[in-house]
């Protein structure tokens, strides 16, 4: 039974891509009984290209999230260069930790309120500095080149990418490394980017992938911060894939298609600049440089940090505010009273959602945390580790852009007859969900010590007892913590819910991104809110759960 | 061209309790041993000197070279050559490359830094190891790399950790004698920390001893 699971668990995360990306390719041919289309042609193809502005969407999406991960990804690296071993690195990670958690959707509206031309930014400046007494006409959120957009999600990639890279830097040996730098003349910067970045590279380049497809491919934050004139590819195609007119979905898979060409296309692009970095970084290795703009790169690296965690939280702080504003008028900096109207207003939609988003999550955390435990111990039995030939199958759900697979899930599910319903969504979410658990469990369940199970053993338990009494237990604290990633995984989720629900799940996220255009200040920030607190409760119980029960056996937990 | 490696009135202390102290010269060319088992913080005497002391431990007085105070300085600033138990050679750069990595950056021109790399590793009998990789060498070559990695960033002295303590015994006695001829012949003070009483013999310089 235990030796079926790494089968299952690869079955229920990537057989779920594999068969949406065949549901894809099959109406983008022109091909699907159900909806009237039996002959296979380029028909859709013709239809998607010559839709208006195309062009402009697909070079949209490339420029945003080549440029959103490129942002975050330097920003990242420059700081860690700058500045690790600091006080004030070792600060802004605490500051990062929770932030990972915060939907993208919420993350995109805190930001909106914070830099809006009727934002909180432009009230605070007027109408003293400014003069202005309404609202600028200005296109901040939304601009053309899609700029606040990229600004959005080079914030929200930020934390999950030094995140990361911190937990990459041990296997480095970063701090002797520097240290053999430092001795042999290398300033901090020029001795980490030396030393340190080509050995922890290739720990992050998965995650780095999987930023630049979600980038390249989102849809959420781009509603929320996008251009609209025209939107990125992705918006457009949810767009199509949603319309009740189903003759657009064909079109649709055309162009979903086209966006799995795309991400992969901006990858390629990527692979590319390692080639070119490596044979500058040899270049200078060789050269014996000895400083990297030093003074220039921390300044700026720790401004960039400093300014876009401080714009996140200060964004998520309005969204609360928002939230229990009464009436706020511009230029006013705030509210003129507070009041819980909109909340007990809105009371009952909004636990109808947090009951729906609760329904999907728990069962999908359930099975998602049982699959990993099943695959961890069936390898701990095994005595084997297949970290290295498994990792890139974890990460392909992450790295295959939602939209092209998401779409012909949607019309599979629809062929079974299984559309619309919580299960469906629960199996959409499971792929992504399964990924993160996994990754957040099997470190800290590979670092117990492999003796303690042998004691067992020795004095006479079954390996079913030694499991359910002694690993387990000893990870406790570790599956806690993966349960509520893989809790905040589920709740943030927009597309796979939108998409498979057919617009009929409604959790706290689809119905926040949903207001976006709306306009609703108050109601955007109950439920931005909500998908934030929803994944803090979780990762909440997590830390204080296991911790109360047996304080004093801290220091031999495997934590994550 | 090197001056003495100056510890004037140096003194370690860890909450409020003296730990170690120093107030020695070492001239250039001589070797000086500190000597102890481990534990009473003799290493965090070169880490003050490295400029690595722990935040933890608190540190007086002044390490200067000749007469250039080093106490100050950042890290890379000091040019202070360190040799570490563990070679430490760079696992995703060649040989070449990591002596190229401490030539002074001074030395321009590809030809004449490949040149002066080939110079280097045939000082150590390893000609021709360039392009080996560090993961294939023995334990004695990784040594001997790490010591020229040393020397070539042309340091004013060189700090010394137990770098014999994980050389096997037959290897040991060669790779000390190799680490002492080549810093007598720059001229270089040497500080070496060690437990080993054959470290400070084969040294053949003053001992302290807070043992």
């Amino acid at each position: 039974m235990l030796r079926l699971a790494p089968v299952l668990t690869l079955a229920m995360m990537l057989g779920p891509v594999a068969a949406g990306l065949l549901g894809t390719l099959l109406p983008a041919a022109g091909y699907v009984p159900v909806l009237g289309g039996t002959a296979v042609s380029l028909e859709p193809l013709r239809m998607f290209l010559t839709q208006p502005g195309i062009g402009m969407s697909a070079a949209l999406s490339l420029s945003t999230g080549l440029v959103a991960t490129f942002g975050a990804f330097a920003a990242v690296v420059v700081f860690t260069a700058a500045f690790e071993g600091t006080r004030f690195f070792r600060a802004l990670r605490r500051l990062l930790s929770p932030l990972m958690a915060v939907p993208h959707a919420a993350a995109a509206f805190g930001l909106a309120f914070l830099i809006a031309p009727s934002g909180f930014a432009m009230r605070l400046l007027s109408p003293w500095a400014t003069g202005f007494q309404r609202p600028p006409d200005l296109l901040i959120v939304g601009d053309p080149l899609g700029l606040t957009m990229t600004l959005g999600l080079m914030a929200k990639e930020i934390p999950f990418l030094f995140l990361m890279l911190v937990a990459a830097l041990p296997q480095a040996d970063a701090l002797r490394s520097r240290r053999v730098a430092a001795s042999l003349g290398y300033a901090p910067v020029a001795a980490w980017l030396t030393t340190v970045l080509p050995r922890v590279y290739p720990q992050i380049r998965l995650p780095v992938f999987a930023v630049l497809a979600y980038a390249t491919s989102v849809v959420d934050v781009a509603l929320i911060l996008g251009p609209t004139t025209p939107p990125p590819l992705a918006v457009r195609l949810a767009a199509w894939m949603n319309d009740p007119d189903l003759s657009q979905r064909f079109m649709a898979s055309a162009g979903a298609m086209t966006q799995l060409g795309l991400s992969l296309f901006a990858i390629l692009l990527w692979v590319c600049g390692e080639r070119l970095a490596a044979k500058l970084g040899r270049l200078w290795i060789e050269s014996g440089r000895r400083s990297a703009a030093e003074e220039l790169s921390a300044a700026l690296s720790g401004a960039a940090m400093v300014m876009l965690a401080g714009a996140m939280l200060a964004g998520l702080a309005l969204l609360a505010l928002w939230s229990i504003a009464g009436p706020w008028r511009f230029p006013d900096a705030l509210p003129h009273h507070l009041t819980l109207r909109a909340w007990t207003m809105h009371a009952h939609a909004a636990e109808d959602a947090i009951i729906t988003t609760v329904a999907v999550a728990l069962p999908v955390v359930v099975v998602a945390i049982t699959l990993a435990l099943a695959c961890l111990e069936n390898e701990t039995r095994d005595g084997l580790t297949v970290r290295h030939r498994s990792l890139p199958l974890l990460y392909l759900p992450l790295i295959v852009p939602q939209i092209a697979f998401v779409f012909g899930l949607q019309v599979l599910f629809l062929t079974a007859g299984l559309h619309d319903t919580l299960f469906a969504v629960a199996l959409g979410h499971m792929v992504f969900v399964l990924p993160y658990v996994f990754l957040a469990l099997s470190d800290p369940w590979r670092a117990i010590d492999p003796r303690y199970g042998h004691i067992a053993g020795a004095l006479g338990a079954s390996p079913t007892r030694t499991f359910w009494r002694v690993r387990l237990p000893l990870a406790r604290k570790a599956v806690a913590t993966a349960a509520a990633l893989g809790f905040a995984v589920s709740v943030a989720q927009y597309l796979p819910t939108l998409l498979i629900g057919g617009g009929r799940i409604s959790t706290v996220t689809t119905e926040a991104v949903a207001l976006a255009a709306g306009g609703n200040r108050q109601l955007v920030g109950i439920y931005a809110l909500l998908q934030m607190l929803l994944p803090f409760a979780a990762f909440l119980l997590a830390a204080a759960v296991p911790g109360i029960a047996h304080r004093h056996r801290a220091e031999n937990e495997a934590t994550a | 061209m090197t001056e003495a490696l100056i510890f004037d009135k140096v003194e370690i202390t860890l909450a409020g309790r003296d730990l170690i102290s120093l107030d020695r010269s070492i001239e250039p060319g001589e070797v000086l041993t500190v000597m102890g088992p481990s534990g009473i913080g003799k290493s965090t005497l070169l880490a003050h000197a490295a400029g690595f002391l722990d935040p933890v431990f608190a540190a007086r007085g002044r390490v200067l070279s000749g007469t250039t105070d080093l106490t100050g300085l950042p890290p890379h600033q000091r040019r202070l050559g360190l040799l570490f138990q563990d070679p430490l050679l760079f696992p995703h750069m060649s040989v070449g490359e990591n002596i190229a990595f401490a030539l002074p950056p001074e030395l321009h021109g590809r030809t004449r830094r490949r040149q002066a790399v080939a110079t280097a590793l045939a000082d150590v009998e390893l000609a021709g190891f360039e392009t080996r990789h560090p993961a294939t060498l023995s334990g004695g070559q990784k040594a001997r790399v790490a010591l020229m990695r040393v020397l070539e960033a042309q340091p004013r002295a060189l700090l010394l950790d137990e770098p014999f303590s994980r050389l096997d015994a037959a290897l040991r006695d060669q790779i000390r004698q190799l680490v002492f001829a080549k810093a007598r012949e720059r001229g270089l003070p040497v500080l070496l920390v060690t437990h080993d009483r054959a470290d400070a013999e084969a040294a053949g310089g003053p001992v302290v001893d807070y043992g």
